[in-house]
């Protein structure tokens, strides 16, 4: 389709819907917080919850809930931007970045140049490395000053809020450091591999 | 790992393409179903979805996601959308578009929730309100492939006139032993209603359903509130959890 069909009759929203610099191509803010999820919400008790960091199938680390919450504490103000057109401002978390998880285990500098993140109820995503370090990325706790709940990934989620929300995994329970960038979950359905929303990667091949 | 039942489409791009409107159905007061031709439509699977992309005479876009309400086997991809208050795209799909009428469309979308004949049963299906739709298009399926699948809808509307495909569904229903269609009413019941008044809850998941003993593929599909509660209850009931595929509506507007 070369030209887009001019849809008659359609106006589309005349009063503009906040800061258009901060809403990418195809999105439209919302006020809510709308969940999307393959499956059953898991309810993982936090005496048997733990974190686990893997490279090369071998684990790097792994803390418990208490060992977790122990660790140096970052808080992160940042707009979130979901494939299915809604994005939401302003947002505000808290949690462990990636580089005092890295730091924790002795790491001055992740150990491959990609990750596989691990959740809860099977899902998985990927990711290159760069783009979880320098502050880039999260693994949350916390939402709005509360702790997150099941429904948006609670214990824990992880947080890249610069790429398509389906890469900011619920449930997150580890992260495996991988030399290929091997498809997740959603990746392996049709969306896509990286997934920045100012390029409008969606899906497959954008 | 969730279950896969159905194989991933292949990973090619998708391209928009232009739907003219061919017909508009009045299916509820808040909701219409929107007959589409799409010229060289690749096909879907029951479940999936499609982006619509509307553009202004003066160049603004706006896109949503909508299920596909119609069969593979269907001539004419159907659309059925529920008008969002204050949404943007809803109303004018909703009220505004005639026949002949043409906006953007690319798709399928989504290859988890999908259910063909193939995958097997039986096929038990969770419907919150306009969640009906891709499981609409896995019923249609089911009966356009002459599918004799034990399948069963547990289906919420909040008043009988909101009901939609009624009059689809009770056809269905009254000509198929295999398939059992149980409504319940949230809001209001008419005079003389036999079937539920209340949410979906536990127990009419236990007294209706599936036992979690046949392994039932499971399909739900509404807004967050019930699809949590319905998860954790079949959860509690003993079926697996990678049997019950989800799917939640956020505002769609």
């Amino acid at each position: 389709m070369s030209e887009p069909p001019i849809s008659r009759g359609f106006h589309g929203r005349k009063k503009p819907e906040g800061p258009t610099n901060r809403v990418p191509p195809g999105q439209h803010l919302v006020s809510d917080f709308p969940v999307l999820s393959a499956g059953p919400t898991p309810q993982t008790k936090l005496e048997v919850w733990s974190f686990t960091l893997e490279a090369g199938g071998k684990l790097l680390k792994e803390w418990s809930w208490a060992e977790f919450e122990a660790l140096p504490q970052t808080k992160i103000k940042t707009d979130i931007h979901c494939v299915t057109t809604w994005s939401k401002l302003g947002t505000n978390w808290q949690g462990v970045t990636i580089d005092d998880l890295l730091a924790a285990c002795g790491l001055s500098e992740p150990p491959a140049p990609y990750v596989l993140a691990e959740c809860d109820g099977g899902y998985t995503t990927n990711l290159p490395v760069e783009d979880l370090i320098e502050g880039k990325a999260m693994i949350a706790t916390r939402y709005e000053g509360q702790p997150l709940e099941p429904e948006h990934g609670g214990p824990a989620r992880l947080l890249v809020p610069h790429l398509y929300f389906w890469k900011s995994a619920k449930w997150v329970r580890g992260i495996q450091f991988r030399e290929g960038d091997e498809p997740g979950f959603w990746e392996a359905l049709g969306y896509h591999i990286y997934g920045d929303p100012w390029r409008e990667q969606r899906y497959a091949g954008d | 790992m969730p279950e896969i039942d159905v194989a991933p489409s292949k990973q090619r791009r998708l391209l928009w393409r232009t739907a003219e409107v061919k017909e508009i159905i009045e299916e509820t007061p808040r909701v219409r179903s929107l007959v589409l031709a799409v010229p060289d439509w690749p096909g879907h699977l029951p479940g999936q979805r499609i982006d619509v992309r509307l553009t202004a005479d003066d160049g603004y876009q706006a896109q949503r996601s909508y299920s596909i309400a119609s069969a593979p086997e269907a001539p004419q991809l159907m659309l059925t959308v529920e008008r969002i208050q204050d949404g943007e795209i809803s109303p004018y799909l909703t009220a505004e578009v005639r026949p002949g009428d043409r906006f953007g469309l690319r798709g399928p979308i989504g290859g988890f929730f999908a259910w063909t004949s193939a995958v097997g049963g039986p096929l038990f299906l969770i419907a919150g309100g306009s969640g009906i739709v891709p499981l609409m298009a896995m019923l249609r399926h089911r009966a356009a492939a002459k599918s004799t699948i034990p399948a069963l809808l547990l289906y919420s509307s909040r008043t009988f006139e909101d009901i939609i495909y009624r009059e689809e569904l009770d056809q269905f229903a009254a000509r198929d032993r295999e398939l059992e269609v149980v409504h319940t009413l949230t809001r209001t019941q008419p005079v003389g209603w036999s079937g539920g008044a209340r949410r979906i809850d536990r127990d009419m998941l236990a007294d209706f359903g599936f036992g979690a003993k046949l392994h039932p593929k499971i399909f739900v599909c509404g807004p967050t509130r019930l699809v949590e509660t319905v998860a954790l209850s079949l959860l509690e009931l003993g079926h697996e959890r990678g049997l019950i595929k989800t799917e939640r509506f956020g505002p769609t507007g």
